[in-house]
């Protein structure tokens, strides 16, 4: 009971922040309200006894990734941004598109079916720890997707430091 | 009936800290007067001992400015968001065996959590008071809390491999009894990674770049007056504490001793803490100010590499030992 009015909780409080995110005229609110449905993302993955997922979300996507774009935005002039009225003229075909995604989501919902029960149960990662069985699980059977994930990040990262090195260099 | 004795706990946890925090401020400014060859505050009861009462009784009567065109609610939280996320954290901290109040599977991600969220507060501060001097601290403690995270979360990846947990109360408990077995000497390199990353983090002297009273009159709290200014103060001497309390968990043994202290096990803990509070005071009276790339330059091309090299080192020796 008590679980399903905290997921409830956090439910609404996604789509609503997430509304906020997305209709807020100031965008630094709108970065602040999607630090607000990180947080209630981690309450469900803590609700879901994914404890090291829960903190992983905050300390990379709130703690790094936000402050980031906070970073980009504070660059951007915001004083004119507030006065823009509308981004795009044709405001009333979104509303329509996005009402009709809205309802196909809706009508998708009651063929959700729960799956058969893995080898994790709640009990055994209770027993295990989150972490612990999510590294075993991660560097055994998972081990190639994983590396792969590690390749294209490292790709990114050496793409950053080229674009970072050819424009030091223009400037000298 | 158990969430009443919960909830007391977190009061009495509460009181006592911000009691230790009013004394901490006391603390500092004795010791730096003393190394500085003053007296520190003398006037205010015997040895000035009644000052920090009456600097919390000041600011709370104080009238709390608010710039005309700053973004108000955003001003006026962002104090708050410092404050609570570093309370926050005092959560998972063992002061001694059991002494704890919630004892979490992922105690040390926890405090990483909320010490990189604290920052949000500076960075809101800055932008929030409409000022370029304040803006221009917030951006820096944006970078420079960025960067340290880093490596401060991986000079503690040595300790996470030694103990095999990420439970606060787990690594005290597998560093042992004795002095020898205390994680500082395995993880010398740790330490000291570790030891610069937490003067960083907190915005400490020689890298309290974002309040660089010399360039930004105060950084990212020029605007703020009264009590908003006293929860800014608090949350730092917070921040010192908690992250003066993992060091003393990941490196000094926790509140394990060379003698058990009866009716008080906390006492060790308190001590090393304090330890820790006194070098992060005696480092700023004696250092001056890094600039601001120099700070990068250390953050990025020293420490990273060393913590680093440490779990490389680790893990070796773990697989050589196994």
């Amino acid at each position: 009971m008590v679980n399903q009015l905290l997921f409830l909780y956090c439910a609404v409080v996604i789509i609503g922040t997430g509304l906020v995110a997305v209709r807020a005229k100031n965008p630094v609110y709108s970065v602040l309200s999607v630090m607000v449905l990180f947080f209630h993302m981690a309450g469900l993955y803590l609700l879901l006894n994914a404890e090291f997922l829960a903190a992983i979300q905050i300390i990379v996507y709130a703690g790094a990734i936000l402050v980031l774009y906070l970073f980009v935005l504070f660059l951007v002039s915001l004083r004119q941004e507030v006065k823009i009225e509308r981004f795009i003229a044709s405001h009333g075909v979104s509303t329509v598109v996005s009402v009709c995604l809205g309802a196909c989501l809706l009508a998708i919902i009651p063929s959700f079916k729960l799956g058969a029960k893995g080898q994790y149960p709640v009990e055994r990662i209770e027993q295990l720890t989150h972490t612990k069985a999510m590294g075993l699980e991660l560097y055994s059977n998972f081990i190639l997707p994983f590396e792969i994930a590690g390749l294209i990040l490292l790709i990114a990262v050496i793409g950053g430091l080229v674009l970072a090195r050819n424009e030091k260099e223009v400037n000298e | 009936m158990q969430i009443l004795t919960i909830i007391l706990q977190i009061a009495i946890l509460l009181v006592i800290v911000l009691l230790h925090v009013a004394y901490a401020t006391y603390f500092e400014r004795k010791i730096i007067g003393h190394m500085q060859v003053r007296m520190g505050p003398m006037l205010v009861g015997y040895h000035g001992l009644l000052q920090p009462i009456a600097d919390g009784i000041k600011s709370f009567f104080k009238e709390d400015v608010i710039p005309a065109q700053a973004d108000k609610p955003l001003f006026l939280f962002a104090p708050v968001i410092c404050l609570v996320t570093m309370l926050t954290s005092l959560a998972v901290i063992p002061f001694a065996k059991g002494w704890v109040l919630a004892d979490i599977n992922i105690g040390l991600l926890f405090i990483f959590a909320m010490s990189s969220l604290a920052s949000y507060g500076v960075i809101l501060a800055g932008w929030a008071s409409n000022s370029k001097y304040t803006f221009l601290g917030g951006l820096r403690s944006m970078a420079q809390v960025i960067s340290y995270e880093i490596p401060l979360g991986l000079s503690l990846v040595g300790v996470m491999m030694l103990s095999g947990s990420l439970n606060l109360t787990t690594i005290v408990t597998s560093q042992g009894n004795s002095f020898s077995s205390m994680y500082l000497f395995p993880q010398i390199i740790g330490f000291f990674v570790f030891f610069i990353a937490m003067l960083a983090e907190t915005n400490r002297v020689p890298f309290d770049l974002p309040e660089a009273e010399t360039e930004l009159v105060s950084g990212y709290i020029t605007e703020y007056s009264g009590m908003r200014y006293a929860l800014f103060f608090m949350a730092e001497y917070i921040g010192m504490m908690v992250m003066a309390s993992i060091g003393t968990i990941c490196f000094l043994g926790g509140w394990n001793g060379p003698f058990e202290i009866p009716f008080f096990p906390p006492f060790w803990f308190i001590l090393k803490v304090y330890g820790f509070i006194f070098f992060f005071i005696w480092i700023r009276a004696t250092l001056p100010r890094y600039r601001y790339d120099q700070l990068m330059e250390l953050g990025w091309k020293l420490l990273i590499p060393l913590a680093l090299l440490n779990i490389l080192l680790t893990g070796l020796f773990k697989i050589l030992v196994h």
